[in-house]
């Protein structure tokens, strides 16, 4: 295989790398924009949302059924389980940035240790619901990878809709920039605070079912996502929904391209330094304007 | 007086327990105030300067491998030590220039990015460290003043007798006028500018402190039990000084051990109960949070113990 087609593999490996980490990351970015906390069991969602998509699969004899099934069941639970973490923990600490992630490390142990004793140490996986095959000249390349694209990309869309078109997203923004003054405007803040954390959760927990048959399900699955999700939210600007596609668009493509010239773990560790230089230079990311 | 009583008393207690603990108990002690001596560093960024780090592994784990290298290389394990003191501190120094700029949660996730390249680092140059298996330290080159340090008895006393050093240096710290401005530093930094201090530089410090006895602390483990590698510059070794700090109580000088010692009983106890000590670390992380911000000693100072240093 020559230059041109080992880059377009490279290429579409990074593509599809960037939409799982964009819905990923912009979980993340919702709660840290919306609530002002960093969620570091952010990992953990996401990769709940892998088991519990493996667990539903099981459960229905078919492959495509059992995957649309677990598109449809595994989100929504794991958005109800960070509701309730929201308004029994987050709420109890007022939102306190430091405790916030003190607690939610204390979770991510938590939630790694259930997975470990009902789900097992082995990593499984999930049949994709179609397995259609694109042959290009060179190679031939899974058409269930594009589908995640653009699985991807509808999500995001609706989402960026939803913020910008519907209520509960126009009432979200408002709480993102003032707490206090939405409250006085009669809006229920705490149940903002519920829903935008499970928002985030389900947004992971949505990115894992997607990416479950491409790679397995595994109760340690969540180190990566967190840490690429930390890597994209703070480069593409803390809070910035743009910034952050953006960011995990070139995160994903340069992952995609230069883990296939160089070892990935120098790939991480440039990019895990470059994440802290960008927090201490430009605290406000790369795409994002400075802070009023 | 009493302050001075009390951690005289704690020590003479701790030199009692190494003659009378049964042998299993005995290795777990040592390696409690091992990790004390790590957490008592956490303490005086975290519980007296007020610096959050999620990335005291770097300082921890340099100070083992720079130690276990220089072992594996053939110096001898007193300036080995040394060697690990030094990686510590200079780590510390380093990573808190960049890092000191930020404040927060932005100075939370620096430092924990700088310790995840540290490990990553660490894994790419696997050759040189031995990447995640680690290497074992030869009992032969494990001996310091003349003592086996393969042996349980002579391994206790060494322990203990850096935890007693380092307890009280920390006491004396906390005392002065240099550990006041630390604290100055935490209750309100715009003030103690006010009046003069500089935060940077205080703070910079109080890394620096910091850092040399993670760095004594992580070399001291290599040497005493014998193994180093680089699973120990995982996060977790980052979350434990502050999960035995924040359980003990954060700004007390007794909390790291107190902390550090509960919290191995408690995964102890528990280990009959799960395989994996994650859960005990995760409920209890959460239960202080919500229930008990302070600690034990720092309720207990609260609730009338004012004297508690």
């Amino acid at each position: 295989m020559g230059t041109g087609p080992l880059l377009l593999l490279a290429t579409l490996e990074g593509t599809v790398m960037a939409a799982v980490l964009a819905l990923a990351a912009v979980g993340l970015s919702l709660t840290f924009g919306v609530m002002r906390v960093v969620n570091v069991a952010h990992g953990e969602f996401y990769m709940l949302g892998a088991v519990l998509a493996w667990a539903v699969a099981q459960a229905v004899p078919s492959a495509p059924l059992g995957f649309v099934a677990a598109l449809l069941i595994a989100p929504p639970l794991v958005a109800a389980l960070a509701w309730v973490t929201d308004t029994t923990l987050l709420k109890r600490l007022n939102y306190d940035p430091e405790s916030t992630i003190v607690a939610t490390i204390g979770l991510s142990y938590l939630l790694q240790q259930g997975a470990l004793s009902f789900f097992g140490p082995d990593a499984r996986p999930v049949a994709a619901p179609f397995s259609l095959r694109l042959q290009f000249p060179w190679f031939g390349y899974s058409g269930y990878k594009l589908f995640v694209v653009l699985a991807a990309l509808l999500v995001l869309g609706a989402v960026w809709l939803f913020l910008r078109r519907s209520k509960a997203g126009l009432v979200m923004r408002a709480t993102q920039v003032d707490r206090n003054t939405a409250r006085a405007f009669g809006i229920n803040v705490d149940r903002v605070y519920a829903g935008t954390f499970a928002l985030g959760a389900g947004l992971a927990a949505l990115a894992a079912v997607l990416v479950v048959p491409i790679s397995q399900a595994h109760y340690l699955m969540g180190h990566d996502p967190l840490l690429l999700s930390f890597i994209v939210v703070i480069i593409g600007g803390l809070g910035s929904l743009r910034g952050t596609l953006i960011a995990a668009l070139i995160i994903g493509l340069a992952d995609g391209i230069l883990s296939m010239l160089y070892p990935p773990t120098l790939a991480k560790i440039v990019a895990t330094l470059a994440v802290a230089l960008v927090l201490v230079f430009r605290p406000q990311g790369l795409f994002g304007a400075p802070a009023r | 007086m009493k302050a001075l009583v009390l951690h005289l008393a704690v020590l003479a207690a701790l030199a009692a327990m190494g003659f009378l603990l049964p042998p299993y108990h005995h290795g777990m002690m040592a390696r409690v105030l091992v990790m004390a001596v790590f957490a008592i560093g956490y303490n005086i960024a975290f519980g007296y300067t007020g610096l959050l780090s999620l990335g005291h592994a770097l300082h921890f784990c340099a100070g083992m491998m720079a130690c276990g290298i220089a072992m594996r290389e053939g110096v001898a394990a007193g300036p080995a030590l040394l060697l690990g003191l030094a990686a510590g501190g200079v780590t510390a120094l380093a990573t808190g220039l960049l890092a000191l700029r930020t404040a927060g949660v932005s100075f939370m996730i620096v430092t924990l990015m700088f310790a995840q390249a540290f490990h990553l680092a660490l894994l790419y140059y696997g050759g040189f460290t031995g990447g995640d298996e680690g290497f074992p330290l030869p009992g032969a080159a494990r001996r310091l003043f003349g003592l086996d340090l393969t042996q349980a008895g002579p391994r206790y006393a060494v322990a203990l007798v850096l935890f007693g050093l380092v307890l009280l240096a920390q006491w004396g710290l906390v005392s002065s006028r240099f550990g006041r401005s630390l604290i100055a530093m935490r209750e309100n930094e715009e003030r103690s500018r006010m009046l003069g201090y500089n935060p940077f530089t205080t703070k910079l410090a109080a890394l620096v402190i910091s850092g040399l006895c993670a760095g004594i602390a992580g070399a001291a483990y290599g040497v005493l039990f014998g193994y180093v590698g680089a699973s120990f510059g995982t996060t977790q070794y980052s979350i434990l000084p502050m999960l035995y700090v924040l359980l003990g109580g954060a700004g007390t000088t007794l909390g790291p051990l107190l902390g550090a010692g509960l919290m191995a009983w408690l995964i102890d106890a528990a280990s009959g109960l799960t395989d994996s000590p994650l859960a005990v670390i995760g409920v209890t992380l959460i239960g202080l949070v919500v229930f008990a911000p302070r600690g034990i000693l720092g309720t207990l100072r609260q609730r009338g113990l004012k004297w508690l240093p």
